[in-house]
């Protein structure tokens, strides 16, 4: 076309970017196009390995091999990473902050390198890897050599975990990288990085710059391969926390697969992210954060906003706004400087996306897309709306990953969060309204670990990401992501993997109580008292029609108990749910009040409970009247704190408020150890109702009755009904009940490894968070602030909302 | 190509208050278009002549005399070198700027500067700038430029009857200028800076539109802030709807701080993508512009050459 043409028709015309330095880049740092792989500082050539071609998905070329990394590639790597993780302890703070400030520079210095290396690989615009994903990138290195010179100020007490596997997406190489590496080596961990074997590219780019800043070998290992290399990483021995962004499924599989060790895990997994108009919302803005959102990266965002959720009253304005935007998005080279959605990374993917897209028009849903047309060559596929369906449709429910949007309309807020939160998934959400008051009211009650409220996919190193529900569970970013990376450095609570190893059968025998000489006080006796189950605020009778004798150490029957069930279960998990949304709507103040009198009644009667733990245990009755004062005390600590767990105000750049919101996790199931009846109760119990839970609670098996004697304390105290439940009988078998119930969000467990492993296993399909330790009461004997954090993390989520501003 | 005038419509304050404007959302907006789309080579060129076409060239100030305002016009005429055109291919294109816009009294050597050209002279009227003259007299102002030839008339609208809220007034207001304008066409000023907030500049935008403006233009050079992208992204959303409502295209111009060549094309880029290519024509798009167009100059120079092109090369206005 010549310049008078153009100057009619006023049409864009190419605006290439050139992929010379980076072919230039891949054919200088590797051996005829393949890369080795980066263990131990230096890179470990593999005759013998598979390959894998990875290749430009817009124009299907070539790109490199990469090396197939096998078991033993991972077991060298992770021996690398543990032989280098105490020379990067002594660096100590400022030394890792340097090399991470090094880091940052350095993937500053090489940007567009890195832009469009991170384009040929994975498809992406080139507008999106040089504005988005590289600045982003470089600012997660930056922030976190803040938080590496801060670890000891910042976080006393705390070392870093360990060695970290980190296995990370195809969808933001370099960016998902930062957001594992940056945390771990800032934390002082060493890491072994598995990159997707569709972009590993930026990966090995990094590695080179690890290089470059002269990071001592072993610190960061890139171990390229497929699914099976990162399978078999997260088996090696040798690693304390496992990070993981990815699907669901495979998410699923890496709970079970450290089902019973206690290796750390954060796992970053799918969502079906509601995008929220209200009528009173700019409704243009809204069309164009649609944009953002689900045609962002083609639609291969975990958050992305693939659900639209419009309000009826505006719903055929909103649908017409839409598709004429729709008309406008370009489709094309994605190392064009104008396009604005590139290539679906590989043809699996895009096939996927077909017949989703083919699943909803015969389920009779209305496929619509813009009439201008995708390359005819090279992976590509159209930005789609789809209307006309119900909440049963396929493409509501299920994870497209793709350029789909599935649109469905509200008829008010309340109706708004219920579909909003009708799903399996939790990971975040755009609410596009003027009105603050409906913003606010709306963002807490979204089940989702982020929140944008008339924005959608911002991102940044100082603000917390990670999912509710089945999106998975630990944050990457901002303070709370560093917590992922650390442990006690004294631990109170946690054990080697050896020791619960060891001590499997430890939880079948109690240890032999020193003496078992009859308490000084006799106990109670007259009128007979059958213990029942706590449901609901009531005294229910098992469901089972049974009872358990309890027998005191000397072998004498001192009462029963009732013999809880899955049914009895089943039912107390129902009032705890129902519960739920008026416990954690209710006033710190008032929680804290509550828990205070709890203690106030307890007290009144702690001759008589001091006396039942000597009963049951054979220990003395000081030592019992030391557990109630202990107790009591326990209730005082979480009562006052009720009311002191803050969230805060990130400092995220740009013109917003960035809220990080503290919210009770849900509803906890919990098992107690068989040591410690009372204790053990009430320190578990008391910072999951005081931080917002509901709690569903198996008490010590084997000393069940200071949990029978407290159902009149709560009864006296207060405390709503359905709020604390308590199911006595087999503890193991009550807590797997628990862990598999998809209505239960979290499990805490004391007790044997086998189940610990079972907590573990079940857990997986619902991915609800778990606390499973071996046998063990420090976790409640101690009030080290380290200990108490542990109870405030495991009763919290941080939700992230952020709030742009301006008139 | 000429545009059936917008004739305006009854007030409909519901329709013209009921619009939700999100700043923050606007500016991400116009902070990622101009990453999202460019042009080059031959587009660029292109583009930067069709930018030319739309400069309303200015001269807005107190010691204009008409000796300057006559190189003003013969600059109006010639707005590329000759052989800076002839080596883009672009001789036959018969560029020439939109309009050349002065005072009053510089309308009549404007004229006679311009006389064959086909190119309008605008006049700044009602007071300009800050509108707050006699009301008989700022509508008497139109019709004596009407009378001296102005083809374009740009007043500027009461901000007074935005901040309080007297959109009945702004509304009469502008509908007694429309009529005074008779042929002329009607520029209504919002004078964005000074309005306060992006939900006042979308409805003034709406209640003149309905009030019967050919053309609604940010600001008069004259307010602290004058046009940027943000502000532009409203009034063009704001003409979307009312085209969308009315099937009636209400121009748009951008005044005040658009200095180059780069702004230009981002200013292109935002009336393509959210308006759409009519808008990229002098009869629905100016820019309202005096330094603008020696930047353009510049920039096509180099296109020509390939060698970066200084100041002193561009004939000066």
């Amino acid at each position: 076309m010549n310049t008078s043409e153009i100057f009619k028709s006023m049409e864009y015309g190419p605006a290439p970017e050139s992929a010379a330095d980076a072919l230039q880049w891949i054919k200088g740092h590797s051996s005829n196009g393949k890369f080795d792989l980066f263990i131990d500082g230096a890179w470990l050539q593999r005759a013998d390995n598979a390959e894998l071609e990875t290749t430009n998905p817009a124009t299907g070329d070539k790109l490199a091999t990469i090396t197939v990394g096998t078991g033993a590639d991972a077991l060298l790597a992770v021996r690398a990473a543990r032989a280098a993780l105490d020379g990067w302890q002594a660096i100590g703070p400022n030394g890792r902050a340097r090399y991470l400030y090094a880091l940052a520079r350095l993937i500053q210095k090489h940007s567009r390198l890195l832009a469009v290396l991170e384009t040929l690989d994975n498809g992406k615009p080139i507008r999106e890897s040089r504005d988005i994903d590289i600045p982003l990138a470089a600012r997660h290195f930056y922030h976190h050599a803040g938080w590496a010179q801060l670890l000891n100020t910042e976080f006393p007490g705390y070392t870093a975990v360990g060695v970290a596997a980190q296995i990370i997406p195809w969808n933001f190489p370099l960016l998902m990288l930062a957001w594992k590496a940056a945390p771990a080596l800032a934390a002082g961990c060493t890491i072994v990085l598995k990159p997707a074997e569709n972009t590993p590219l930026t990966a090995l780019a990094f590695a080179h710059l690890c290089t470059e800043a002269g990071l001592p070998g072993g610190v960061v290992n890139i171990l390229t391969g497929d699914g099976s290399t990162g399978e078999a990483l997260t088996r090696i021995q040798g690693i304390s926390k496992i990070a993981f962004t990815g699907s669901t499924e495979v998410g699923r599989a890496i709970r079970k697969s450290t089902a019973g060790t206690d290796i750390k895990l954060t796992l970053e997994l799918g969502g079906k992210s509601p995008f929220i108009v209200f009528e009173d919302a700019d409704l243009d803005s809204a069309v164009e954060g649609l944009v953002d959102s689900i045609w962002f990266n083609q639609g291969q965002v975990c958050c992305a906003g693939s659900r639209l959720l419009v309000q009826e009253s505006i719903q055929e304005r909103f649908i017409a706004c839409v598709k004429a935007r729709m008309q406008k998005v370009r489709v094309g080279s994605p190392m064009d400087k104008t396009v604005d959605m590139g290539a679906i990374v590989s043809e699996v993917q895009r096939e996927r996306i077909q017949s989703m897209v083919a699943t909803a028009q015969e389920e009779g849903a209305e496929v619509w897309q813009p009439s201008g047309t995708c390359p005819s060559s090279g992976c590509f596929y159209p930005p789609t709306l789809i209307t006309g369906t119900g909440m049963t449709s396929t493409v509501m429910q299920e994870e497209i990953f793709g350029p789909v949007l599935t649109a469905i309309s509200f008829r008010t807020p309340a109706e708004a969060v219920e579909i909003a939160n009708n799903t399996r998934y939790g990971l975040a959400a755009s609410v596009w309204t003027e009105s603050i008051s409906l913003a606010l009211d709306v963002a807490p009650k979204l089940k989702a670990g982020t929140v944008w409220i008339n924005s959608a996919n911002l991102f940044d190193a100082g603000s917390g990401f990670g999912g509710y529900r089945e999106s998975g569970f630990g944050r990457e970013g901002g303070r709370e992501g560093m917590w992922e990376y650390l442990k006690p450095a004294q631990s109170a609570t946690g054990y080697s993997a050896e020791y619960i190893l060891e001590h499997t059968d430890l939880g079948d025998e109690d240890p032999e109580p020193e003496e078992a000489v009859l308490p000084t006080h006799a106990a109670t006796t007259g009128m007979d008292r059958t213990a029942k189950l706590y449901i609901g605020g009531k005294q229910a009778r098992p469901d089972s029609g049974y009872s358990l004798p309890v027998v005191s150490p000397d072998g004498r029957e001192i009462g029963l108990v009732g013999a809880g069930s899955r049914k009895d279960i089943r039912n107390a998990v129902e009032t705890a749910r129902a519960a739920l949304p008026g416990w954690a709507g209710a006033t710190a103040h008032l929680r804290a009040q509550i828990l205070y009198y709890i203690a106030e009644n307890l007290e009144v009667r702690a001759t008589e409970f001091a006396e039942r733990i000597s009963v049951q245990t054979g220990r003395s009755f000081e030592d019992g009247a030391t557990e109630v004062a202990l107790s009591i005390e326990r209730l005082f600590t979480w009562a006052a704190l009720a009311d002191k767990v803050d969230g805060a105000v990130h400092s995220t750049p740009g013109r917003q408020a960035t809220l990080a919101m503290v919210e009770p996790v849900g509803i906890i199931g919990i098992g107690c150890a068989w040591e410690q009846p009372l204790l053990g109760l009430v320190a578990t119990v008391a910072p999951a109702i005081a931080l917002g839970n509901t709690v569903i609670l198996v008490p010590s098996e084997k000393h069940p009755l200071s949990a029978t004697d407290l159902y009149q304390v709560l009864d006296t105290s207060d405390l709503p009904a359905g709020v604390v439940n308590i199911v006595t009988g087999p503890r193991d078998p009550l807590m797997q009940t628990l862990a598999s119930h998809d209505e239960v969000n979290a499990v805490w467990y004391w007790g044997t490894h086998p189940g610990v492993k079972s907590v573990h296993e079940l857990s997986a399909a619902n991915l609800k968070r778990t606390w499973a330790n071996g046998v063990s009461n420090d976790a409640w004997l101690s009030t080290s602030t380290t200990a108490l954090e542990r109870f405030k993390h495991e009763a919290t989520q941080v939700k992230n909302i952020w709030i742009p501003y301006g008139v | 190509m000429t545009h059936p005038r917008n004739p305006g419509m009854p007030l409909d304050l519901e329709w013209a208050l009921k619009q939700n404007i999100n700043r923050s959302a606007i500016e991400r907006r116009t902070a990622a278009l101009p990453g999202r789309r460019t042009v080059k080579k031959q587009w660029q060129v292109a583009w930067l002549l069709r930018a030319v076409t739309c400069i309303d060239l200015t001269t807005l100030a107190g010691d204009d005399t008409p000796g300057n305002v006559r190189r003003l016009c013969a600059k109006a005429r010639n707005p590329v070198r000759k052989d800076v055109l002839d080596a883009l291919g672009a001789q036959d294109l018969g560029i020439t700027v939109g309009a050349v816009c002065v005072y009053h009294e510089m309308i009549v050597p404007a004229l006679d500067a311009l006389n064959g050209s086909g190119i309008p002279v605008a006049a700044v009227s009602t007071g300009f700038p800050a509108g707050l003259t006699p009301f008989h007299l700022r509508v008497a102002e139109i019709e004596e430029s009407v009378r001296a030839g102005a083809g374009e008339i740009d007043i500027v609208i009461s901000r007074r009857h935005v901040l309080t809220g007297n959109w009945d007034e702004l509304y009469d207001e502008v509908v007694r200028y429309r009529s005074a304008c008779g042929e002329a066409h009607l520029k209504t000023i919002l004078a964005t800076g000074e309005l306060g907030t992006l939900q006042n500049v979308y409805r003034a935008s709406m209640v003149c539109m309905m009030a019967g403006a050919d053309f609604i233009k940010t600001s008069t050079g004259k307010e602290s802030v004058n046009a940027t992208l943000p502000v532009s992204l409203v009034m063009a959303r704001a003409i979307r709807d009312y085209a969308e409502r009315t099937g009636w295209k209400v121009g748009f111009k951008p005044a005040g701080g658009i200095r180059t060549a780069k702004q230009s094309l981002d200013w292109l880029v935002l009336m393509k993508e959210e308006l759409g290519d009519a808008w990229l024509c002098p009869e629905l798009f100016r820019f309202g512009a005096s330094g603008l167009l020696t930047d353009i100059e510049r920039q096509l120079e180099h296109n020509a050459t390939g060698r970066y092109a200084a100041m002193n090369h561009q004939p000066m206005a």
